[in-house]
This record gives C-alpha cells, sequence and structure tokens, in this order.
C-alpha cells in the first residue's frame, strides 16, 4: 500500500500532542474558561479542532491520490 | 396511572419500534453471507456514520463515562482523548483496510490476516482471541441494560428477566436482518440519546446550581482535586493516561466488530471522511461528565458510581422521562451487542469451523453455522452476565487490551513489506500473554501505565524482531495493491 504522505502525518500530530502527550501541561483547573476547568475546556476546544486538523490531512491525501490517479492514467 | 406503568409503557415502546425497524430493514432482501455480515458492500456515509456512531455511544459511554465522572473525577477526561485520537488512527487504516477487503471479498477480521499473512493458524488463532474478547464486551453490554431496565422501571423489572427478554430480541434483528437491521435501529436509538445527553447534562446542573459554570464553582471549592488526575484515585496519573489513550486510539478499530464494519462502506473515500467528523459526534460526552459530577454533590455515597446518572435522572424528572431514558439506554445497549453477536458468530463458523475442521464447508454452510453460532454466543453471553458480578469498567478494559494486540499485524501488514507471519503471530502471543496474567493477577495499572499499553510495546518488539531476524520471503498481499502500480 502507499504510505501515508508527510503532510497528512504531521497534520495528525498535531492532535496527539495537544491530547495526549501534552497532559501534564493542561491538566490543571486554573485559569477557568467560560465556566469549565482548564483541563475540560482544553479537551472539548480539541474535540472541535481534532477534524480541522484531520480536514488538512484529508486534502493531502486526496491531492495525492487523485494525482497519482492522473498519473497513473497518462501511462500507455 | 403508578410510575412505574408510566415508565414501563415508554419502555415497552420505544424497544417494540427498535424491534420493527430491526426486522423491516432485512426483508425484500436476499440473506446471504454477503449480505448479512457486510451488507453487500454498499452503505453510504449516513449509514456508516449510524454504524460506526451507534458502536461509540455504548452502554459504557452512557453509564460508565457518568460512572467515572463519578467516582473517579478528572481521570475520566480519558474518554474524550480516545474518542477524538481513535479517529485520527482511524484515518489512516480504515481505507487501505477496506481497499483490501474489497479486492479480496473479506467478510471478517480474520480474513484479513489470512490474506495478508497466508497463514490458516493465524487467521484462526486471530478469530478466537477475538471471539474470546468479545464476549465480556458483550457480557459489559447486558449488564449495562439489566441495570438500566431495572432502575427506570422503579424495580419493577429484576435484570435477569430483562437482559434475557431483550437479547431475544436482539438475537432476532440479528438472525433476520444482518448488519443492516442494526445500522437502521441505530437511526433510532442516537436520536433518543443525543436528545436525552443533551437535555440531561444541560438541566441537571441547572436545576440544581443554576448553570455548568456555577456548579463548577461549587466543585471548585468543595472538592478541586476531582477535576484533576488522578482525581479520587491513587494510580491513574498522567503515564496511566497517556499510556491507556494510546493503546484505547490504537485498539478502538481492532475490535473484530468494528474493523468488519469497515467492510461495509461503500468506499475508503467514505471511510476517510467518516473519521475527518466523527469527533464532533462525541462533543455530547462532556454532558454526561457533568451530570456525573453533579451527582458527586447531590448524591453522594452511591454504593455504585455506574447508576449515578439513573439515580439522578430518577431524582430530579417524572416517570415518562425515566423510561425514555430507560428505552434509550435499553437500544443503545441492543444496538453494540447485535454487531458483536453477529461478528463473533461468523468468526467462530467461517474462521474456526470452516478453516481448522471442516475445510470442505460450502458458503451456504457456513452461513447456517454462523446463524445457530448467534444463538450459542447469545446464551453463553447471557449466562455470563448473570453468574458474574465484575464491573462495567473492569469489562471494558480487559477487551481493549486483548484486541489492540492486532493492530501491529494490522498496520504492518498494510504498510510494511518485510513484516513476517511468524513475527507476527509471536506478536499476538506475546502480547496476550502478559496482559492475561497482569489482568487476572489485577495488577492493571502497572507502575502507571496501563497493562495492555506494555503489552503492546512488547508485542511490537517482538514482531520486529522476529521479522528481521527472519525476513518474509514473499512481502505484500500477493500482488501490489498501491495505486501508483
Amino acid at each position: 500500500m502507499h504510505r501515508p504522505s508527510t503532510g497528512a502525518i504531521l497534520f495528525a500530530l498535531i492532535p496527539f500532542t495537544a491530547i495526549c502527550f501534552s497532559v501534564a501541561l493542561w491538566d490543571r483547573i486554573n485559569p477557568i474558561v467560560f465556566g469549565l476547568p482548564f483541563n475540560f475546556f482544553w479537551l472539548i476546544t480539541w474535540l472541535l479542532l481534532t477534524p480541522v486538523c484531520m480536514w488538512g490531512a484529508y486534502r493531502q491525501e486526496t491531492a495525492r491520490i487523485s494525482g497519482a490517479h492522473r498519473a497513473g492514467s497518462a501511462k500507455p | 396511572m403508578s410510575p412505574t406503568v408510566v415508565a414501563l409503557t415508554i419502555i415497552s415502546i420505544i424497544v417494540a419500534t427498535g424491534s420493527f425497524i430491526g426486522l423491516y430493514a432485512g426483508t425484500r432482501r436476499k440473506m446471504d453471507l454477503e449480505q448479512w455480515i457486510v451488507g453487500d458492500r454498499g452503505f453510504g456515509m449516513l449509514l456508516v456514520w449510524l454504524l460506526t456512531a451507534g458502536e461509540i455511544y455504548t452502554t459504557f459511554t452512557f453509564l460508565g463515562a457518568s460512572g467515572w465522572a463519578y467516582s473517579k473525577g478528572g481521570p475520566v477526561l480519558y474518554i474524550l482523548a480516545y474518542q477524538a485520537l481513535m479517529n485520527v488512527v482511524a484515518f489512516f487504516v480504515l481505507p487501505p483496510v477496506w481497499e483490501i477487503s474489497r479486492k479480496y471479498r473479506l467478510q471478517t477480521q480474520a480474513d484479513f490476516f489470512q490474506v495478508r499473512y497466508n497463514n490458516k493458524y493465524l487467521s484462526a488463532f486471530v478469530a478466537l482471541v477475538g471471539i474470546v474478547f468479545i464476549v465480556p464486551y458483550l457480557q459489559l453490554q447486558l449488564t449495562g441494560l439489566g441495570m438500566i431496565v431495572e432502575v427506570a422501571s422503579y424495580g419493577a423489572i429484576h435484570r435477569t428477566p430483562a437482559m434475557i427478554l431483550a437479547f431475544l430480541i436482539v438475537a432476532a434483528f440479528v438472525l433476520t436482518s444482518g448488519i443492516r437491521g442494526v445500522a437502521w435501529v441505530s437511526v433510532l436509538k442516537d436520536i433518543l440519546l443525543l436528545f436525552s445527553a443533551i437535555f440531561v447534562g444541560v438541566a441537571i446542573p441547572y436545576i440544581y446550581f443554576g448553570g455548568i459554570g456555577k456548579m463548577f464553582t461549587e466543585l471548585v471549592r468543595v472538592k478541586p482535586a476531582h477535576l484533576t488526575m488522578p482525581g479520587a484515585t491513587t494510580n491513574l496519573g498522567h503515564t496511566w493516561y497517556i499510556s491507556t489513550v494510546l493503546l484505547v486510539a490504537v485498539g478502538f478499530y481492532m475490535w473484530p466488530q468494528f474493523f468488519g464494519a469497515s467492510f461495509s462502506a461503500k468506499s475508503g473515500d467514505t471511510l476517510r471522511r467518516n473519521a475527518v467528523i466523527m469527533p464532533f459526534y462525541s462533543i455530547t460526552m462532556p454532558l454526561m461528565f457533568f451530570v456525573g459530577l453533579a451527582a458527586t454533590l447531590i448524591l453522594p455515597g452511591l454504593p455504585n458510581g455506574d447508576l449515578s446518572m439513573l439515580a439522578i435522572v430518577r431524582k430530579t424528572f417524572p416517570p415518562w422521562f425515566l423510561g425514555w431514558i430507560g428505552g434509550a439506554g435499553a437500544l443503545t445497549a441492543m444496538v453494540p451487542a447485535g454487531v458483536m453477536i453477529l461478528t463473533a458468530a461468523t468468526l467462530f463458523a467461517k474462521n474456526l469451523c470452516r478453516t481448522i475442521l471442516f475445510p470442505k464447508m460450502t458458503d451456504q454452510e457456513v452461513g447456517r453455522l454462523a446463524k445457530i453460532s448467534v444463538l450459542v454466543i447469545t446464551v453463553a453471553a447471557l449466562s455470563a452476565a448473570i453468574y458474574s458480578s465484575t464491573t462495567l469498567v473492569g469489562l471494558l478494559l480487559v477487551g481493549y487490551g486483548g484486541v489492540g494486540q492486532f493492530f501491529p499485524g494490522v498496520v504492518l501488514g498494510i504498510y510494511s513489506k518485510r513484516v513476517s507471519m511468524p513475527g507476527v503471530f509471536a506478536g499476538i502471543v506475546t502480547g496476550v500473554l502478559i496482559f492475561v496474567p497482569l489482568m487476572l493477577t489485577k495488577n492493571d495499572p502497572i507502575m502507571g501505565l496501563n497493562a495492555g499499553f506494555i503489552a503492546l510495546c512488547c508485542n511490537f518488539a517482538v514482531v520486529a524482531a522476529v521479522s528481521i531476524l527472519k525476513p518474509a520471503k514473499r512481502g505484500g498481499f500477493g500482488e501490489s495493491l498501491d495505486r501508483n502500480a
């Protein structure tokens, strides 16, 4: 199978970093934002931002796949 | 009318409507194995979304999320994290899996291992491990369903008859309509559940505290330690969070039923787009947390945290609403249970019985055996649920630690030509052999890490070591699936 493009992988690493690896930085109560403790606010925000990042990854992948299709059909 | 009668009437109407939809969905279609297990591979974005979303909102999220917010506090945030990240993983894994499934007419996860590694013992072993870990997950749905109906009927229906009745209905619509029936029942279930989650999650904090913000102000004043990790626990800190989120994010689509559900999609692009938008669906999860957190202040000291949401709804709302929650909750258990039974039955008939015992079976005979297995597996899970008393969370984590061990074999199978069959086989065996003893001796988490995650790391190491020492002679799927080729 073709490997995913580097661009798509970079887009995918953004939510992994923000949601998973950086937990020690945001797992606290203050500052309270919109009435929510900071950790709750942070994760809810990233639930909404993850699709935005993955839409970026989607653009990367589909551009490459349709490019590959064109290249493929140009071959004899 | 007494509250019991009102609540019972509503529950019965909802369950009956769901059963009708499930049975009707399969009429007018010829139910061969292909239609039954993968819906003739014709599901568009809406049905795939409903099928996968229907799977995510299981009884665990319905009761377990508020239950963890109630009894554990901050660690419950891992649920939000994995629900976002598992779709990031799915974006890269499911579309290639779908392409392979289309090309080789795959029906189960074990079929994938068969065409990729070309070894019937590996594929039968994958089927066996899958079935063994589906049963606790199925038991979880049953136990949750029993609790919901018992509380929602004000104790009028004991949990055992509720579980038996509900599972006879599930077996019936699985037998008649296959995966198509399950997908359509989840339409009703999702509508009911979305409404319930939003309403309860907003109303409870508003009624008792005057708003979500005011509820948190009170929580910060009374028990601030409950809101961050490790919350009310001693061992669910940040390393536990990272290891558990990673395990569940990669393990989620390794469940044989979710892996197999992707085969029913119309195209790989459907799955890719679905993975992009899926996290939006989890936006109601925090509302379940709020209900559990409100309950820590309003109803402290409940013996079973899993019941906190139902207890607070029963205390706050009129009987018809409790009935509504009860009906929605029952369907929430029945929909995922349907797919699990369907998957386990097919794995058993096709990948265990035919592969190992009776290689001469025809497709029609496999289909017939799968339908008989539906009843066997339903009865097995029912007896496990009736005679065992494990908590919901315990049951779920058993499953993830187990099925997560398929991940190296799947992802390396797709993207690496060098990974070898003995490597993958040894890796899965190692992972399971490390995980199961740790789980049974209650050493999870161990040293602040999720036991399934440790097993997965060892699994990867073994796959890599064996594949490097003895590389595969013929990598890939026999012929290249690359679109560039």
